[in-house]
C-alpha cells in the first residue's frame, strides 16, 4: 500500500513485519525515531517482541548477539558514536557468524561533534565482517530491511542496513509498504542451525590458537564471497514478489554511452540522478553507478559496470585522514586488474551534513574534463575558512 | 525448571542422572564416578592451575544449577582454561563473547528464551575484573531491567588471566603486577570495592557472597538463587594459588581463613536488606590469613613500620565487617564457620534452607 511516511516510521514498520523475537536499542540522533516508533508499536500491541531498553549501545549489540545465538530473530539500530561504542561487539557478532540485522542511520563521528549525516560511522567498522548494504531511498531502506533478515539468515552473517541520517530517516516519502502476507511468504520463521539449546549443549566463542585462527578468518572471507550471490538472489526474489528490486549489488543508470561515470552510495545517488536530468544536456551526461553492497565488495560487477569509461568519479561520504577516500581507494584497487581501467577521481562530499545540492553534478563533470583535476579532494570544503597551512 | 518431563528426562539420561518421577530400584553403578549423584556441568580435564579456586567454585555452581541452563561467560581464566578450541569442558550451552558484556549477553539469551517460550535458566559468569570493573555497567543494566539471570562473580581479587593485575576487588595492600610492593609503595593503595552493597542498591530479589571453603553453603545459595525468577547475584571468593602466591594445596584453607578473620564476610541480601550471615565461631586474627600468601609478604617485614600499620589497617577493615554485619558468633552454631564444615545427613542444616 502506498503511503506518505517518515523514513524512520517506515523502517519501524518494516522491522515489525519481520516479526523479530528480540529488539534491543539505545537512542541516538538520527536513529532515535526508529526505536521510538518500535517502542510505540510494542506499546500498542502491534509488535510482539522482547524489547530490551538497554543502558548503552554496547549492551544493545551484546543483547542482540546473545539473543540471536539463542535462536531469536534479533534487531538493533544505531548511528555514529553508537556504532563506535558497539564496535568491539560488532567484530564479535560477525566473527561468531551470528545472523542479525542492524540499521545504521549514518551520521558523522566526532570530534568535532556533529549530529548530521555522512557515512564515517559505517566506514569505521567496515572490517568488522558484516554485510553492508547502502540505501538510496526510503523505499529501498524498507525493502532492504526485510531482505536483510533473509540474507542474514541464509548466510549466517550479520547485515548492516545503512541509510543516511536525516536525509532519509527524517524525510517523508511516498512508500509502497509490502503487506504482512507478502513478508511472511518471503521470510520464513528463523531456524538457526547453531542455536544454543540445553537439550543439545554446544560451546560458542572459544579461545583459538594460531593453528586455527587463519582458517577461521579465511572461512569468514569465503562466506562473504558467497554472500554476493545471496544478496542478488534475495533481491531478485523480492522483486518477483513485490515488483520492486532494491539494486542487487550495484545498479547502473544514466547514460550508458557516457565516458564519465560517477559512483556513489546512499541518498546522494538521488541528487546525482536529479543533477543529470537537470544539467545533463548542458554539462554532459554520465553513467551513474549506485553501489548498494559495500561488503562484500562486488569487484567483478564493478569492473563490468565501469567498462568503457575514461573517468570514474567516486564519491566518498567519509574520509580517512592521511589517505583520502575510502570507497575511492577500494574501487581503485579492484580496477587495477582491468586492461583499460578508467582514471579514478575520488571526492569526499557532504561531510558532517554539508548540503549536497544538485549543482554538484555539473561541478563533478567539469572536474572529469580537467586533466589536472586532483585525484582526491574534499570537494565542497571552503578552504578560505582555514589557516593557510591547512589549505 | 523444565516443565516438559520428556525433555527433562532426555537431559537427565544424557547426563547420567535417574529419570524424574518415582524411582525404580537402580542397578548398582559399576564405578564410583557413574554412581555420583551429581550433574557435571563443568567437566574435569580442563586446563586450570592446580588448586584453582575458580575451577572449584564453578564446578560446585554447575552441579547445583543443573542441566537446564545456559551460560554467558566473560573473558578471563575460567573462559580460557575451559575452552581451548576444539575442546570444551562444558556440558551445557555455553557462550563467550567479550570481557565486559557477559551480563548483556545473558540478558539477550534470557529475552530470546522468553520470546521462544523456553524455561531454561540463564547464568552469567565473570571474574572480579569482568564484574567489579569493566563489565559493571552491563551488570547494573541487567539487574535494573530485572532479567531472570543468575550472575556469578568468581572473585580471585585480580586480573589473573592477563597476569595478576590489580582490580577494584584487589584487597588493600595486596601486591599485584600493577600494584607491586616496593620502596615507595605497600601494594594496592586503595580499598576493595564493596560491590555487594552496590548490587544491593538495585533491590534485586537475592544477592549473596559465598566461598569455596564452604561448599555446602555455596550449594545452598546457588539452589536458592535458581529458584528465584528475576535477577540474582553471587560473589564467590575463589583463591588463586598463582596470583595470591600460596601453595596449591591450601586453596580451601586460605579461603576459610578469609571468612574466619572477617575480611570476606558471607552474607545474604534480599531486596537490598540483609537477611542472613554466616557467623564466625571464633574470629581469627587477619595475619593468619595474610601469612599464607605471597601477595602480602611485604607486610611481614618487622623492621618496616609501614608493614605493621598496613596489617593493623587490614585488621581494622575485618573488625569493621564483623561489626557492621554482626558476624561474631554466639557459641556453637551448626551453621557458623566451624559448624557448617561438618558433614551432616539431614539435620540442622535443613532448617536453614
Ligand atoms: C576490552 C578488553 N580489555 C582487556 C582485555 C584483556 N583481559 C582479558 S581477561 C582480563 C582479566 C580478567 O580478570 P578477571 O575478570 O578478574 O578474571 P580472572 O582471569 O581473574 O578469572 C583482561 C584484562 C580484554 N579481553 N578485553
Ligand atoms: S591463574 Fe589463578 S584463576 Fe587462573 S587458572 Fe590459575 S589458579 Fe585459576
Ligand atoms: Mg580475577
Amino acid at each position: 500500500m502506498r503511503e506518505a511516511l517518515e523514513g524512520s516510521l517506515a523502517i519501524a514498520r518494516a522491522v515489525a513485519m519481520a516479526k523479530p523475537d528480540v529488539v534491543a536499542a539505545y537512542p541516538i540522533t538520527p536513529q532515535t525515531h526508529i526505536v521510538e516508533n518500535l517502542s510505540k508499536l510494542v506499546a500498542e500491541g502491534d509488535l510482539h517482541t522482547e524489547f530490551v531498553s538497554v543502558e548503552s549501545e554496547f549492551s544493545a549489540a551484546s543483547v542482540v548477539l546473545g539473543a540471536a545465538a539463542t535462536g531469536a530473530r534479533a534487531y538493533t539500530a544505531t548511528a555514529s558514536q553508537g556504532v563506535l561504542l558497539m564496535s568491539e561487539v560488532l567484530f564479535n557478532i560477525a566473527g561468531l557468524r551470528i545472523p542479525l540485522v542492524m540499521t545504521v542511520a549514518n551520521r558523522a563521528v566526532g570530534a568535532p561533534l556533529s549530529i548530521w549525516n555522512d557515512q564515517s560511522d559505517a566506514m569505521a567498522v567496515r572490517d568488522a565482517g558484516w554485510i553492508h548494504l547502502h540505501c538510496a531511498s526510503n523505499q529501498e531502506a524498507v525493502d532492504t530491511t526485510i531482505q536483510a533478515f533473509r540474507i542474514a539468515e541464509a548466510t549466517e552473517l550479520p547485515v548492516m542496513v545503512c541509510m543516511d541520517g536525516f536525509v532519509l530517516t527524517h524525510t517523508m516519502e511516498v512508500i509502497d509498504m509490502p503487506g504482512q502476507a507478502q513478508v511472511d511468504a518471503f521470510l520464513p520463521p528463523f531456524a538457526f542451525s547453531r542455536a544454543l539449546d540445553s537439550a543439545d549443549p554446544r560451546t560458542v566463542g572459544t579461545l583459538v590458537d594460531p593453528g586455527w585462527f587463519a582458517e577461521m578468518r579465511h572461512s569468514h572471507h569465503a562466506a562473504m564471497g558467497r554472500a554476493l550471490g545471496v544478496i542478488e538472489k534475495v533481491d531478485a526474489d523480492f522483486a518477483k514478489l513485490t515488483g520492486r528490486a532494491s539494486g542487487g549489488l550495484l545498479t547502473v543508470t544514466g547514460d550508458p554511452d557516457a565516458r564519465v561515470g560517477i559512483l556513489a552510495m546512499g541518498s546522494v545517488v538521488g541528487t546525482l540522478e536529479a543533477g543529470l536530468a537537470d544539467f545533463g544536456t548542458e554539462a554532459g551526461t554520465a553513467r551513474l553507478i549506485k553501489l548498494r553492497a559495500f561488503r562484500p565488495f562486488p569487484a567483478r560487477a564493478l569492473r563490468e559496470a565501469v567498462a568503457g569509461l575514461d573517468t570514474l568519479i567516486v564519491i566518498d561520504r567519509a574520509i580517512s585522514p592521511g589517505l583520502g577516500g575510502i570507497v575511492g581507494s577500494e574501487v581503485s584497487a579492484v580496477l587495477q586488474s582491468m586492461t583499460a581501467a578508467p582514471r579514478v577521481l575520488n571526492y569526499a562530499l557532504g561531510l558532517g551534513g554539508r548540503d549536497i545540492p544538485e549543482s554538484v553534478y555539473p561541478a563533478l563533470i567539469a572536474a572529469a574534463a580537467n586533466p589536472l583535476a586532483p585525484r582526491f579532494a574534499v570537494f565542497d570544503a571552503d578552504l578560505d575558512k582555514l589557516m593557510p597551512e591547512d589549505r | 525448571m523444565v516443565q516438559d518431563s520428556t525433555r527433562l528426562n532426555g537431559l537427565r539420561a544424557k547426563h547420567g542422572r535417574p529419570p524424574a518421577g518415582p524411582h525404580e530400584p537402580q542397578a548398582a553403578p559399576s564405578t564410583l564416578r557413574q554412581g555420583q549423584p551429581r550433574f557435571r556441568g563443568l567437566e574435569a580435564g580442563h586446563r586450570a592451575c592446580q588448586g584453582c579456586g575458580e575451577a572449584l567454585a564453578a564446578r560446585i555452581v554447575m552441579e547445583n544449577a543443573g542441566p537446564d541452563v545456559m551460560v554467558a561467560n566473560a573473558t578471563g581464566c575460567l573462559e580460557v582454561f575451559t575452552t581451548p578450541w576444539p575442546q570444551s569442558a562444558w556440558r551445557v550451552p555455553w557462550m563467550h563473547s567479550l570481557f565486559e558484556n557477559a551480563a548483556a549477553i545473558a540478558s539477550g539469551m534470557e529475552a530470546a528464551l522468553k520470546a521462544r517460550g523456553r524455561n531454561t535458566k540463564v547464568l552469567a559468569f565473570g571474574g572480579d575484573g569482568g564484574t567489579y570493573d569493566i563489565g559493571f555497567q552491563a551488570l547494573s543494566g541487567m539487574l535494573e531491567r530485572h532479567h531472570d539471570v543468575l550472575y556469578v562473580c568468581y572473585d580471585n581479587e585480580a586480573y589473573m588471566n592477563t597476569g595478576i593485575q590489580r582490580s577494584s576487588s584487589t584487597p588493600h595492600a595486596a601486591s599485584t603486577t600493577t600494584s607491586p610492593a616496593g620502596k615507595e609503595r605497600m601494594g594496592k593503595r586503595h580499598l576493595k570495592k564493596d560491590l555487594l552493597s552496590i548490587i544491593a542498591a538495585h533491590h534485586i530479589p537475592y544477592a549473596a557472597s559465598a566461598s569455596v571453603a564452604y561448599p555446602a553453603d555455596l550449594a545452598r545459595k546457588v539452589r536458592y538463587a535458581m529458584g528465584i525468577e528475576g535477577p540474582t547475584f553471587l560473589v564467590v571468593h575463589s583463591p588463586c594459588p598463582l596470583g595470591w602466591r600460596h601453595a596449591s594445596a591450601l586453596t580451601v584453607e586460605v579461603a576459610r581463613r578469609a571468612v574466619e578473620c572477617g575480611l570476606f564476610p558471607l552474607v545474604e541480601l534480599e531486596r537490598g536488606a540483609l537477611t542472613n550471615i554466616m557467623p564466625i565461631r571464633t574470629p581469627r586474627p587477619v595475619v593468619d590469613y595474610l601469612e599464607l600468601q605471597g601477595r602480602f609478604a611485604h607486610l611481614f617485614d618487622e623492621t618496616d613500620t609501614r608493614a605493621i600499620e598496613e596489617r593493623d589497617h587490614l585488621q581494622a577493615l575485618a573488625d569493621h565487617n564483623i561489626l557492621t554485619y554482626g558476624l561474631a558468633g554466639t557459641g556453637d552454631d551448626p551453621v557458623d564457620t566451624t559448624g557448617i564444615a561438618h558433614v551432616r545427613r539431614g539435620g540442622p542444616l535443613a532448617e536453614r534452607t
